[in-house]
């Protein structure tokens, strides 16, 4: 219950903070989205403020336009998208599925992968020596580096991969092997530079962690009952995993965000491509509604990590059900 | 029991990656009924049949009304709906179109309506009706009547408008606004009377209009987040003159960063883009000479682009030091714009003129005033300005809009030269609105601008200089430097209201507009950006060219020149590589 109560405090404060931000970037959203379309008259200009602002339900006093915003949050209505001019949640509907492509197995198969790499580099030395340098350069690779240094490679100069886009632009979106294939091809990249970049991560902290529990008193003291290095190994593992698995929970929360570097540089038609539009065009509803998801994907992550720690970590058991381990 | 707790962990891993992978796949079943506004997806363009466009449009296509603030996306002027006449830029004059023939009578103007042009519905591509001048009345009406219609001011002189059969009369209160009723025949769609009438206020202004009723080469076939794909109307008037299409499809990309645009160029993703690419006289003479990328511009050598607007220097003239007329002086005679020309721009843009008249107007440059008062580089002069000016050394900004590369790099150099002689300048790089915000409210000291567009008159050009009063908030595109020239304005608005074939009198104004522009210098014209053109040669061919007469047309989507220059002219020429 108290559990629940704080999640609800949380995302009354989310929520209003959401809404709050927008409101504090400088300029007018409706002369920012007139100054576009360089108008030369000023009747004009007069007329179509007044029609936009009432469109747009700007026209109203900022307390009205808060409780306008909570209306719209329970209705599951962000409204309108000023910049694409079309509802905030059939365009996030839209992004939704490149970015869940894009960041999901990227981020899924980086943690296992990274985190076996990561513990096996821990405990054979040669293997420490190529995964520690490598981990580090992928790691502290700029994602837009990155996925520049891909692109040019492997579209520009080798055009085994397209540059950008989510598909193939003369292939309608459905379903249709053309399209899968074509979508496929377009992830690739994208896929990639998420990929190298989390990758070279969850390694290093495998790694590091590995070793920091091989060396804790715990597996000394297995270690001198004369348990096997295997079963000690797999403590260490099983304790090491703790933190990553928290990393894995907040990186799965921030997921809806997307990844607005790789997806800027590709052009990939997912929600970090929206936000930085959203950002760039002080389109305050696409904003709102993004961060919305956002909100709702950390809230529900959080959640879930809650329930995780219980069923893998006996010690949080314990401690919830108030026994002392 | 780890190993079977990750090997569990890990299968749970693996089905969610399936799941994620196949996500974009459930997005297109649920999209149907989430987007009821959008046009179903009607299968593939073939490569060899369709003609790939971008550089024009940064959103999704949501919107084909040509009255909507935005005009619609890529392609609803032109493609779609079409205006009376197009101006002919670059070989100058007006072509008929959807009109035969208009004449001043009086202080009225009749416009003849072409014969058999059909109302073509899209997607189904069905005949729905003829326009007749009733549609043309209706029209030019629906602007007169809506201060929210994009030609609402270039028909506010108008008194009444009646058609009979293919004959439109419009009647004229007083002296007419000449140009600009000339640039709404040039502009403005003709609309179906029939469907317009039956929408409502808002709808008839900014209604999304997915299922077109229009007269144009094309139909709209159907729109995704990414692009908008049209298809040849077979019922298009255009055989009247010999033109059609020789491609069967036409789909415009929404526009991404420059480099993801040269990329797509590159690699045969796009045939025809009008995105402004760095550097592109590179490799327009190939890596090492060898023309490896098959981009081809307008012009094969510099300044490779025709030119589209002027990007001007446009100082706060209600702050000081801009409001003193040496100082602005002294900053002209400080920038050399031949080094943006050439350091910043590899040679694709060309210096401006003093006056800043794009080349196009070149007729109503008088030169001999440009060779009296015009300005040049020359910083020994500029510092013998400032001295005058009572010049401080107060520190300065100049700033221009975030991101946009080409000017970020064009106000380097330029404050690099206005500090060498003494002007303290300090370049800043706002976002967008924030920018917008300065030039609204004159809360800035100095900007790189361009907000005079392409016409056939320089009125529109020293509208946007001279226009009076100046308000609080400056909202239309205009004096944004918020210079006060009461006789200058008065010489604009005179301009405007003598007839287009009185050149005699209209050089005589405009030479005297030019000699108050050039002795004040509201603004200090220093470059004119392209129109920015690259085609890929991989899959099309004979594209707009200033090298043979037959593709000398203009190659640009943009809005304002689609549908309202010889656009449709260049895609007419264009065939199979």
């Amino acid at each position: 219950m108290k559990k629940v109560v704080t999640y609800l405090v949380a995302f009354f404060v989310a929520t209003t903070v959401d809404w709050g931000i927008p409101h504090l970037m400088p300029g007018n959203p409706v002369e920012i989205y007139l100054s576009r379309f360089n108008i030369s008259s000023n009747t004009q200009y007069v007329a179509l403020q007044k029609t936009i602002s009432e469109s747009f339900g700007v026209n109203v006093p900022l307390w009205q336009q808060y409780l306008d915003f909570w209306k719209g949050v329970l209705h599951w209505n962000f409204g309108i998208s000023f910049y694409e001019t079309a509802p905030v949640t059939h365009i996030i509907a839209q992004a939704i599925p490149y970015t869940l492509a894009l960041l999901v197995p990227a981020i899924l198969l980086s943690y296992f992968l990274g985190n076996r790499i990561g513990a096996m580099a821990a405990r054979r030395k040669v293997l420490d020596n190529v995964v520690l340098p490598i981990g580090y350069v992928f790691q502290a690779a700029p994602y837009a580096w990155l996925a520049l240094l891909l692109a040019y490679v492997f579209a520009v100069r080798l055009r085994w991969f397209p540059p950008s886009l989510g598909s193939n632009p003369g292939i309608a979106v459905g379903w249709s092997w053309s399209f899968i294939l074509s979508a496929l091809h377009h992830w690739v990249l994208p896929f990639l530079s998420v990929f190298l970049v989390s990758f070279g991560g969850w390694s290093i902290g495998m790694r590091n962690l590995v070793i920091y529990e091989l060396e804790t008193d715990y597996a000394r003291y297995l270690r001198s009952l004369g348990a096997s290095q295997r079963l000690v190994r797999r403590y260490a593992y099983r304790n090491a995993v703790l933190p990553q698995l928290s990393g894995l929970a907040l990186a799965l929360g921030v997921v809806v965000g997307g990844n607005i570097v790789t997806e800027v540089v590709f052009q990939y038609p997912g929600l970090g491509h929206l936000i930085f539009l959203a950002i760039t065009n002080e389109d305050y509803f696409l904003l709102q509604g993004i961060f919305m998801f956002i909100i709702i994907g950390v809230l529900l992550a959080n959640f879930v990590i809650d329930i995780a720690y219980v069923v893998i970590d006996p010690r949080t058991r314990l401690s919830m059900t108030g026994a002392t381990a | 029991m780890v190993t079977r707790k990750t090997k569990s962990v890990a299968r749970l891993g693996a089905a969610l990656t399936a799941a994620a992978l196949t996500a974009p796949l459930l997005s297109v079943a649920g999209s149907g009924a989430a987007s009821a506004s959008r046009l179903p997806f009607q299968g593939n363009y073939p490569r060899g049949e369709t003609l790939y466009t971008s550089g024009t449009a940064y959103s999704q296509p949501t919107n084909f009304n040509p009255n909507d603030p935005g005009g619609g996306y890529t392609g609803t002027m032109g493609l779609l709906y079409e205006p009376l006449f197009l101006y002919d830029p670059i070989h100058g004059g007006y072509k008929p179109w959807i009109a035969t023939s208009g004449k001043w009578v009086g202080n009225s103007y009749v416009l003849q309506v072409r014969n058999g042009v059909d109302w073509v519905q899209s997607p189904s591509q069905n005949v729905v009706g003829t326009v007749t001048g009733n549609d043309v009345a209706f029209s030019i009406k629906l602007a007169m009547s809506n201060p929210s219609d994009p030609w609402n001011s270039n028909v506010s002189g108008v008194a009444s408008v009646s058609a009979s059969g293919q004959t439109v009369t419009v009647n004229f209160k007083g002296t007419p606004a000449y140009t600009e009723w000339q640039d709404y025949l040039w502009h403005a769609p003709v609309l179906p009377a029939a469907q317009w009438g039956a929408m409502s206020a808002t709808d008839q202004m900014s209604g999304a209009n997915m299922t077109p009723v229009s007269t144009g080469p094309m139909t709209l076939d159907s729109t995704s987040s990414t692009q908008a794909c049209y298809q040849t109307n077979p019922h298009w008037w255009g055989a009247q003159l010999g033109l059609s299409f020789h491609f069967k499809y036409l789909c415009d990309v929404v526009n991404g960063s420059n480099n993801v645009e040269l990329a797509n160029l590159t690699t045969g993703q796009i045939d025809w883009s009008n995105n402004f690419l760095p550097g592109i006289s590179v490799l327009v003479n190939g890596l090492g000479g060898s023309s490896a990328y098959g981009i081809k511009t307008y012009y094969p050598k510099a300044p490779y682009m025709l030119s589209a607007n002027t990007a001007w220097l446009e100082m706060n003239t209600t702050k000081y030091p801009m409001s003193n007329v040496n100082f602005r002086r002294a900053v002209a005679a400080a920038i050399n714009p031949q080094s943006i020309v050439s350091g910043v721009y590899t040679n694709i843009v060309k210096a401006a003129n003093p006056v800043g008249l794009l080349p196009n107007l070149k007729s109503y440059i008088n030169p001999r005033v440009v060779s009296k008062y015009g300005f040049s580089y020359n910083p020994s002069m500029a510092k013998k300005y400032l001295a005058m000016s009572g010049y401080k050394g107060q520190k300065l900004t100049l700033e221009v809009p975030n991101g946009w590369t080409d000017w970020e790099a064009a106000i380097q150099n330029i404050s690099n030269q206005l500090n060498a002689v003494g002007i303290k300048v300090n370049p800043i790089y706002p976002q967008y609105p924030v920018r917008e915000n300065d030039l609204i409210n004159g809360t800035y000291d100095m900007a790189i601008d361009n907000n005079a567009q392409p016409d056939s008159t320089p009125w529109s050009y020293f509208q946007r200089v001279y226009n009076l009063p100046i308000q609080k908030q400056q909202n239309a595109t205009l004096n944004f430097e918020r210079f006060t020239d009461q006789k200058a304005w008065a010489l604009v608005q005179q301009a405007g209201h003598t007839p287009l074939a009185d050149t005699a009198k209209l050089n005589s104004l405009y030479s005297q507009i030019e000699t108050r522009f050039l002795q004040d210098l509201p603004e200090i014209p220093l470059w004119y950006n392209g129109a920015w053109f690259q085609a890929q040669s991989t899959v099309w061919a004979d594209y707009p060219s200033a090298l043979n007469k037959a593709d000398q047309y203009t190659p640009v989507m943009w809005g304002g020149w689609l549908g309202a220059m010889t656009t449709v002219y260049a895609l007419a020429q264009i065939r199979r590589a």
